[in-house]
């Protein structure tokens, strides 16, 4: 008896939601005569989850049957649990209905491994084009490349989605082979690879005839699971930053390791994701691609994991306050995101606003300088304060702790309300 | 103290600043005509629109700033504040009056008020973008209502024209009861009196339900469950970012409460 289409996305949608990459930006696909949909550069949230992440696209598998039994997936092949398929026409009926109705802003359409890679391969990008070329949908379309993909298919997979993206879930080989026995390295790099040159020989022969189709418009992306091996956040940070500056990545997720398979052994026993380091890996992250830091200024090999007190960009105004304060009235943008408490929206409207005057606390306030971190490593249009040159790091650190703690709340519950820079 | 009388609209208030530029009385307050109580000591003027007046307020102050502006401009307009006509007055005084742009003056407490209300003006447009859902009614017609803070449909229907370019729909301000009918080539504005339509719950009676509807509500409200991830619950982060006043017209938070 074939299962009812809202039993299937049950199955499929609670399988793939373990894939944290949300982002349906990065996009500028505009409608076409006839068509429906766009892609809209900075992505859209349509909703949030009650774990408080943002749904944008319909999010699922085409099967969670699967030949491999990586450790940490819950539809790893010696898993007993529920499996489905959806056909073709269920997942380009489900996308178009949903986004005519303005529930998301397209499709992420991942995989267990069905016979073998091409053989899945094909299917998912059968749903693509079916929905580009049949439905003349323009929405987002995000594919997973399927490790050992043939190269064919994968350009084929490109020319109809916004996105493509291998996971490489371990940070380091060793452990990847331990956990996951079919996979290594060489069959996660091959598809990154193959989408990295396609993206750049794509771009080219578009600047040659304009009309050239689009390959993979919004790049690719990974994701790494946090704290299911003990690769440090040294490795994973550098780790990311290869796979940004080697394979052009655009984003790389952090995903703290749920413990699904709690039986097996090679795995941590944990009880509850390691939210908070996932956190903190998201802001060095930022700090990485916004702030022109370097890896080796947020961990070093003698401080190779990330401070979970504070995070990462306090940390290292902690470490380094030979380089404090500074003058917001004359620093350059570079050094005031370096302080603290002041964002890139702020920093970049205190360089426009001290053109007029030159400013003061109550200016700065209002500008959104968050001054309970700030004041200890600036100096502005007024009486001097105490700053860290007057304090030791550690009172510093003790005392904006303690002016952020509010005394109701539990330490737990602070550690889950952790927001992550704004985007 | 000077009190302005307009009608309310757009057009009215930049009369309005016309009209004290060119009579040089300059006003203490300016007021929408039904907003407005009688203040025994205040003398009142009463301003009439006057198309080509505004006209002339609107490309003094692109001539002076930037188109960008002039969209600023309306959009803290539509954010219908107490009080906002004096704030655009004065950013208006001092936009014409400085020789070079204002607009980035951020210690100048009118300048901040003006951008402040630009960004939640802007914020709500975008939250209608996000958080409209459509409902398919029998004759095919998709039909979302809302109910925005601030009078900002006009903004997003640029947005949903080129993005539902090939279905027709209507997204309705319940709240100040009109809306934007899209028919496959237009958009014109309607009102509308339908008793097939609930203002209140937003809902479409189950009669004039496209047959399909419920379902895809149902299986959109499934895939809502399904993709919550249990471990990492945090009720308070989820209600910051999806505020209750939206809920009624998502159906992955009420399918369930109607049945
Ligand atoms: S190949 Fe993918 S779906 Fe299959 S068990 Fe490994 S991680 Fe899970």
């Amino acid at each position: 008896m074939p299962i009812p289409i809202a039993e299937k996305l049950k199955i499929l949608a609670g399988a793939a939601k373990y894939d944290v990459s949300c982002a349906s930006s990065g996009s500028k696909r505009t409608n076409s005569a006839q068509g429906f949909g766009n892609a809209t550069y900075g992505g859209i949230c349509h909703s949030f989850t009650e774990d408080g992440r943002c749904i944008s696209l319909l999010k699922v598998m085409l099967t969670n049957y699967c030949i491999n039994d990586c450790a940490y997936c819950i539809s790893r092949s010696s898993n007993d649990i529920p499996r489905a398929t959806f056909t073709v026409k269920e997942l380009v009926t489900l996308t178009s209905e949903f986004y005519r109705r303005n529930y998301i802003e397209g499709l992420f359409l991942s995989s267990g491994i069905l016979k073998n890679a091409d053989y899945t391969m094909e299917r998912m990008v059968a749903v693509a084009k079916e929905l580009r070329l049949n439905e003349h949908y323009n929405g987002y379309i995000h594919l997973k490349a399927i490790p050992g993909a043939s190269r064919k298919l994968i350009h084929e997979a490109g020319l109809y989605a916004d996105r493509l993206s291998v996971n490489m879930e371990i940070a380091s080989e060793p452990n990847l082979k331990m956990l996951a026995p079919q996979k290594d390295y060489n069959s996660i790099l091959t598809p990154m690879h193959v989408i990295k040159d396609e993206i750049v020989q794509n771009a080219e022969e578009r600047r040659k005839f304009r009309r050239a189709p689009r390959f993979s418009p919004a790049g690719q992306s990974t994701q790494l699971i946090i704290g299911a091996t003990n690769d440090t956040d040294y490795r994973i940070l550098n780790v990311a930053t290869n796979l940004y500056k080697g394979q052009n990545l655009k984003r790389v997720y952090y995903s703290g390791y749920l413990p699904v398979n709690s039986y097996d052994n090679r795995l941590p026993a944990i009880v509850s994701p390691p939210l908070k380091r996932e956190n903190r890996l998201y802001q060095a992250d930022w700090l990485l691609r916004f702030y022109y830091f370097s890896v080796d200024e947020i961990v070093n090999p003698t401080h190779q994991l990330l401070d979970l007190d504070v995070d990462p960009k306090l940390a290292y105004a902690l470490r380094n306050p030979h380089l404090f304060p500074i003058d917001v009235n004359t620093a350059s943008y570079e050094l005031l995101l370096r302080v603290p408490g002041i964002g890139v929206k702020s920093a970049q409207i205190i360089v426009r606003a001290r053109r007029y005057r030159k400013l003061n606390v109550t200016n700065l306030k209002k500008i959104g300088v968050v001054l309970k971190r700030a004041r200890y490593f600036i100096v502005c249009n007024e009486l001097p304060n105490v700053t860290i040159q007057d304090l030791k790091p550690e009172s510093v650190k003790r005392q904006i702790m303690l002016s952020e703690t509010t005394p109701r709340r539990t330490k737990k519950e602070l550690y889950t309300q952790l927001e992550l820079f704004p985007h | 103290m000077n009190i302005f009388l307009y009608d309310g609209t757009f057009e009215g208030f930049l009369s309005a600043v016309f009209y004290a530029y060119a009579r040089k009385v300059f006003p203490d307050k300016i007021c929408g005509n039904n907003l407005f109580q009688k203040d025994m000591f205040a003398e009142e003027f009463t301003v009439y629109t006057n198309t080509e007046y505004a006209q002339r307020v609107w490309n003094g102050i692109e001539k002076k700033a930037s188109k960008f502006i002039c969209q600023k401009v309306f959009r803290v307009f539509l954010s219908e504040m107490s009080d906002v006509e004096m704030l655009l007055f004065d950013y208006i005084k001092l936009t014409l009056g400085s020789r070079f742009s204002i607009d980035e003056d951020y210690s100048n407490s009118t300048v901040l008020e003006f951008n402040n209300i630009y960004k939640k003006v802007t914020r709500e447009a975008q939250k209608v973008v996000m958080f409209v859902r459509f409902q398919k009614t029998a004759d095919g017609i998709y039909f979302a209502p809302f109910d925005p803070a601030y009078n900002v449909l006009s903004l997003t229907i640029n947005h949903f024209k080129e993005r539902f370019a090939d279905q027709q729909w209507v997204i309705y301000d319940t709240r100040r009861n009109y809306g934007f009918y899209y028919n496959l080539h237009d958009v014109e504005e309607v009102r509308i009196s339908d008793s097939n339509i609930n203002f209140f719950t937003g809902k479409v009676n189950k009669d004039a339900m496209d047959d399909s509807e419920l379902n895809f509500q149902e299986i959109w409200n499934c895939y809502y469950q399904s993709t919550t991830i249990k471990e990492r619950k945090n009720l308070k982060l989820h209600k910051q970012f999806l505020p209750k006043r939206f809920w009624k017209y998502l159906p992955e938070k009420n399918f369930l409460e109607d049945r």
